[in-house]
């Protein structure tokens, strides 16, 4: 990856570039890209996590996490404003990925997943036997506003947050590349080749893992914040166990190798998706199993192979990012 | 006292067809190590064949007998093709693969049969209840059951020994453990792998439809039907260990019995129970309660 790096700044004016063109899609695009960007988010999150090896089949449960903490705390107080809500409820998803990530930290592989998919579903039967939050039901919030303003226009308020889930994902998958580079997003390749090794040469796998988990778990608590406020209304379901499916159908879509990747595998599903509800009403799920087939069959690497081209095709990511740093050395 | 005997049948009676589709799946996953999320699609694809053989019979006014041996017969070819077919034409091109890479493509798959069966079905709910009649009722302990139910439990305790017997006690079944410790070893010893493993993809879908046969009579069929079971027997694999046919058999009794147990005493943690009881197994015994511990590799 070492031999074309973006910098950052050129990546904020492509993030603010792609605010912009916002104001030029046409209406349903924006519902449309705000859950792309919100789902991105979490598969982001997802890859993160997989670098260390691990794949989690429960994110649902930290999007339900953030989107409950945040309807409570908007109906409870009255808090409308985007930003403070997608902030609110990325705390309690981090918070709650800080209090299970050491716990879950200690298991590899299908274990992993398993573990995570158990724990998001115990959430899930708790939430639909809990009357005083609606139940299987759920409950309604409010409309969002921003800064004080309020939009009551559904076009502007559509647009408002289609801006700041972009440019909220944007930040994200700049922060993501910055720790793809550093010590700990090196660190966590190295967990996913070999963890004991990693601990020979000092550093602690499970807080390698934890701290990755975290991260994944923030993303996906400020995404359930984003769903909440583009559905205003929120139930179990965003805690079962298909949601999680889909969010690592995006990643898996996406690949592990680039952060562009994410948007585009995300925005690519809820494409297929609205157009496959559009003409295929009833068997939108035959055509996402079949493109998910398709692209683990003929791009095993995921969406971002097709531009991820690299002198190091037929070596493993990890091998690869090692290469580099020795070329960087010498 | 009859309060806890119904608490143990009824568990019983839920673990009875828990069992055999959890059993199908601890069999793929041991042979093919393959975590199979379209199993509860198979289970429900069972459930549809079953009523339609049911409903077929009725109209055409055979006993309720012949319609339950029909719907076995069908499920079970329908079931044995539908298996090899996918084993032989999907599943075969992904071996080799990452293991999250094989459990994706068998979401797809589940998400792809999902939609397969509400073409053919449709989505309203469909009902094959004459069977259920077949055994009449029974009481017991002053308790009345339906005399079904009961009968559940003894063919599923059948089909657990069948399969325990066959791997165990004939060379078939010795083949196949071989495969599962060691394949390579096996190859080499002139064993035909892909044969084993189409014929153990196959026996786990049948397992599964069979499961989803014969409670057929007691459910209704309607979408959904495959996410909610699916969970519940990997809920059961996972405590019992995956791979293992004695875990199987605990786990879905200990998955019946909470079950009933917070039906009948607690029913707003009925969910919740069974999910709790798999995060604690995976906590303090990730390997389930019936797996040795393997030796890592460095």
């Amino acid at each position: 990856m070492g031999h074309r790096r973006l910098h950052p700044l050129v990546m904020i004016l492509l993030v603010a570039l792609a605010t912009l063109c916002g104001r030029a899609l046409p209406t349903w695009t924006l519902s449309l890209a705000t859950v792309a960007a919100s789902n991105a988010l979490i598969a982001l999150g997802i890859v993160i996590l997989a670098r260390t090896g691990n794949v989690s089949f429960g994110q649902g449960l930290f999007f339900a996490a953030g989107g409950y903490g945040v309807a409570l705390v908007a109906n409870a107080w009255g808090i409308t404003d985007a930003v403070t809500q997608m902030i609110i409820g990325a705390v309690c998803g981090g918070l709650l990925g800080l209090v299970i990530g050491p716990l879950i930290a200690r298991y590899s592989g299908i274990f992993f997943g398993m573990l995570t998919l158990a724990l998001s579903m115990v959430f899930y039967g708790a939430l639909v036997k809990t009357t005083a939050l609606g139940g299987s039901d759920g409950f309604n919030v409010g409309r969002p506003s921003l800064f004080g303003m309020v939009f009551t226009d559904p076009r502007a308020a559509d647009f408002m947050l289609y801006a700041v889930s972009v440019v909220t994902t944007g930040l994200a998958g700049i922060a993501a590349t910055i720790l793809f580079r550093s010590e700990l997003g090196l660190a966590s390749l190295a967990v996913r080749e070999n963890n004991l090794r990693v601990e020979y040469l000092g550093m602690s796998a499970n807080r390698i893992i934890t701290i990755n988990f975290a991260i994944a778990a923030t993303f996906a608590g400020a995404a359930g914040a984003f769903a909440l406020m583009a559905q205003r209304h929120i139930d179990p379901q965003f805690a079962y166990w298909t949601t999680s499916g889909e969010f690592v159908f995006v990643a898996v879509l996406a690949g592990y190798q680039s952060v562009a990747a994410v948007f585009v595998a995300s925005l690519a599903l809820e494409l297929v998706r609205s157009f496959s509800n559009l003409y295929l009403p009833n068997t939108w799920q035959l055509v996402l199993g079949v493109f998910l087939l398709g692209v683990i069959l003929f791009l095993p690497r995921g969406i971002g192979s097709l531009w991820v081209r690299g002198r190091h095709k037929r070596i493993e990511p990890a091998a690869a990012a090692v290469a580099t740093q020795r070329e960087a050395a010498q | 006292m009859n309060f806890f005997l119904t608490i143990i049948l009824d568990g019983l009676i839920q673990a009875s067809w828990l069992f055999i589709v959890a059993l199908g799946l601890t069999l793929v996953f041991g042979v093919l190590k393959i975590l199979n999320i379209a199993h509860g699609s198979f289970y429900a694809l069972g459930a549809y064949v079953a009523a339609t053989a049911v409903t077929l019979a009725a109209a055409h006014n055979l006993p309720p007998s012949v319609g339950f041996v029909a719907m076995l017969v069908s499920v079970a070819l329908i079931a044995s093709a539908v298996g090899l077919l996918l084993e032989r034409g999907l599943l075969k091109m992904f071996y080799g693969r990452d293991e999250v890479v094989l459990l994706l493509v068998t979401y797809a798959v589940f998400l792809i049969l999902e939609d397969v069966t509400k073409l053919i079905w449709g989505v309203n709910p469909i009902y094959a209840t004459q069977p259920y009649e077949l055994f009449g009722n029974v009481e017991f302990a002053g308790l009345y059951y339906v005399g079904y139910d009961l009968v559940l439990i003894p063919i599923s305790a059948a089909i657990g020994f069948a399969v325990w017997f066959g791997l165990n006690r004939t060379v078939a079944g010795k083949i196949v453990l071989a495969v599962i410790h060691n394949e390579e070893m096996s190859v080499s010893m002139g064993v035909r792998v892909n044969r084993v493993y189409a014929t153990a993809f196959a026996f786990g879908v049948l397992l599964a439809a069979i499961a989803g046969a014969l409670t057929a009579p007691k459910i209704s069929m309607q979408p959904g039907l495959s996410s909610d079971v699916i969970i519940l027997s990997f809920a059961i694999v996972v405590i019992g260990g995956l791979g293992s046919v004695e875990g199987a058999a605990v786990g879905a009794v200990l998955v019946g019995l909470a079950r009933s147990a917070s039906v009948h005493l607690m029913p707003q943690a009925e969910l919740f129970m069974i999910y709790l009881i798999m995060a604690a197994v995976l906590l303090f015994r990730p390997e389930g309660l019936f797996k040795r511990e393997t030796a890592r590799r460095i």
